[in-house]
C-alpha cells in the first residue's frame, strides 16, 4: 500500500504547490511543530512562523511561512497562507530584510502578547535560516 | 452644407479617434487576458477558506458565543456598504452599474430608517457617489499606484472593516463589485460579509469530525477577519477582470462606431466633391452653349 497523500499549498494569488506523492509534512502548528503522515485524523490548525517541510520521493523540500491554516481531511492536505516562500530561493538579503523588519516590530510595545509571540518566533526562525 | 475641407477635417478627427480606441481595446484585451488568469488562480484560496469556515461554523454547537463577525451584533441598525469600482473610466456601464445596484440598496436602507455609511475603494465610484452621498462616506480609497491587484491591499481594506466593526461603527457589511461572467457580461453583485452567512449545509456532517488545534472558537476567530481580506480580495480580482472585460467590449463598440461614422462622412464628402464638379461642368457647357 503506498504511503502517499496529496498536498495543496494556495496563497491567495495562486496555487503555490500541488503534489501527489508527499509521504510526511512537516508544519509549524500553533502549538508546536506536527508531522503529517497518511490517514492522519481530519485537522484544522494554524501556523505560526516557521518552516514547513515537504517530503516526498524526490527528496526534501523547505518553505518559510509566516501564517496560515493547514487542514488535513481524506489525505489531502491544504495549506492557506498568504506568505510563503522556498527556502532555495531566496538569498541572504531578503532573509536579513525580514529580520530587521521583525525586529522593529518587536520593539513596538502597543503589540498585543500574542504577537509579540508571533514575532518572536518570527525572529527565532530567520536567525536559524540566515 | 459644411464645406469639403470641414468635412475632410471631420473624417481625419474620427479616424484618430479610432486609432485611440482601437489600441485602447488592444491593451484592455492583453489585461482582461491577465487578470482573467489572476481571477481564476485567485480562486482555490477563496474557496478553500470559505469551506475551512463553513465546516468550522457548522461545528459551533453553542451559537450565542460565537464570534460577533459570524453572529453580528443582534442589531441591523447601521450599514456599512464598501463599493468596489475602478480608478479608469472609459470602460463602457462598468462602474455605472455598480453605482446604480448600490443606489437601490441605499435607497432601500434609508426607507428602513437605517444608518447608512459608505467607503469607496477607486476613485471612479467616489466621483459618482460624492454629489448625492457626501455626508455618508465615511473613506475613500484609491489604489492606483498599485499596478496589479495584491493582497496587500486587500488586507488594507479588510483590516479597516475589522477596526471599525470592532469599535461597534457598523452592524451589517455588504460588498458591491462586478462578477466576471464573460467579456461581454458582468454582474454586479452584492455580498453580505458581516455578518457572514453561512449556508446551511445539508446532510452528513458525520464524517466532518475534526481535530482542532487550538480550540474551535479560537480558530474561528482568527480566520473569520482573514475571510474578510480573502473576500474582499476575491472582489477585487473580479472586478478588474470584469472591468477590462468591460473596457474592451466599450472601446470595440465606439471602434466600430467610429468606422461607421468615418464611411458616413466619407459618402457625404464624396457627394459633395462630385455635386461640385457636375455644377462646375454645367456652368462650363451653359456657358459653351450660349456662345
Amino acid at each position: 500500500m503506498s504511503e502517499e497523500f496529496k498536498i495543496e499549498i494556495v496563497n491567495p494569488e495562486k496555487s503555490f504547490l500541488s503534489k501527489e506523492d508527499v509521504t510526511e509534512v512537516v508544519v509549524p502548528a500553533f502549538e508546536g511543530e506536527m508531522g503529517i503522515l497518511k490517514d492522519h485524523i481530519s485537522i484544522i490548525s494554524f501556523l505560526k512562523p516557521g518552516v514547513i517541510k515537504v517530503f516526498s520521493k524526490s527528496g526534501e523540500e523547505n518553505y518559510y511561512v509566516e501564517d496560515g491554516i493547514v487542514e488535513f481531511k481524506n489525505n489531502n492536505l491544504s495549506v492557506l497562507t498568504s506568505s510563503i516562500f522556498n527556502i532555495k530561493d531566496v538569498d541572504k538579503d531578503k532573509i536579513n530584510e525580514l529580520l530587521k523588519q521583525a525586529e522593529e516590530n518587536s520593539k513596538n510595545n502597543e503589540i498585543t502578547d500574542q504577537n509579540k509571540y508571533l514575532i518572536d518566533q518570527k525572529i527565532d526562525v530567520l536567525k536559524t535560516l540566515n | 452644407m459644411a464645406t469639403l475641407d470641414d468635412l475632410k477635417k471631420r473624417i481625419a478627427s474620427v479616424k484618430s479617434t479610432q486609432k485611440i480606441t482601437k489600441a485602447m481595446k488592444m491593451v484592455a484585451a492583453a489585461k482582461l487576458r491577465r487578470a482573467q488568469e489572476n481571477a481564476e488562480k485567485g480562486r482555490p484560496y477563496s474557496e478553500k477558506m470559505n469551506n475551512i469556515i463553513l465546516n468550522l461554523s457548522s461545528g459551533i454547537s453553542d451559537k450565542e458565543n460565537a464570534p460577533k463577525l459570524l453572529s453580528g451584533t443582534g442589531e441591523e441598525k447601521i450599514h456599512l456598504c464598501v463599493i468596489l469600482t475602478s480608478d479608469r473610466g472609459l470602460c463602457g456601464g462598468f462602474n455605472t452599474n455598480i453605482i446604480k445596484k448600490a443606489k437601490a440598496y441605499f435607497q432601500k436602507i434609508s426607507d428602513e430608517g437605517k444608518i447608512l455609511k459608505i467607503i469607496t475603494v477607486g476613485s471612479k465610484g467616489y466621483d459618482q457617489l460624492k454629489r448625492v452621498y457626501k455626508d455618508s462616506i465615511v473613506e475613500k480609497i484609491s489604489f492606483k499606484d498599485s499596478k496589479t491587484i495584491n493582497y496587500l491591499d486587500a488586507e488594507k481594506v479588510g483590516n479597516m472593516i475589522i477596526k471599525n466593526f470592532e469599535k461597534k461603527e457598523f452592524d451589517v457589511c455588504t460588498i458591491f463589485y462586478n462578477k466576471f461572467k464573460n467579456v461581454i457580461t458582468q454582474i454586479p453583485q452584492e455580498q453580505q460579509i458581516i455578518p457572514l452567512k453561512t449556508y446551511e449545509v445539508e446532510g452528513n456532517s458525520s464524517d466532518d469530525n475534526y481535530e482542532f488545534e487550538p480550540e474551535e472558537d479560537e480558530i474561528l476567530s482568527i480566520l473569520l477577519p482573514k475571510n474578510i481580506s480573502t473576500q474582499i480580495f476575491k472582489a477585487m480580482l473580479e472586478n478588474s477582470a470584469s472591468e477590462q472585460g468591460s473596457r474592451m467590449s466599450a472601446m470595440d463598440n465606439a471602434t466600430r462606431n467610429a468606422g461607421e461614422m468615418v464611411d458616413k462622412l466619407t459618402i457625404e464628402y464624396n457627394r459633395s466633391r462630385q455635386a461640385a464638379i457636375t455644377k462646375e461642368l454645367i456652368e462650363i457647357i451653359s456657358g459653351a452653349e450660349s456662345l
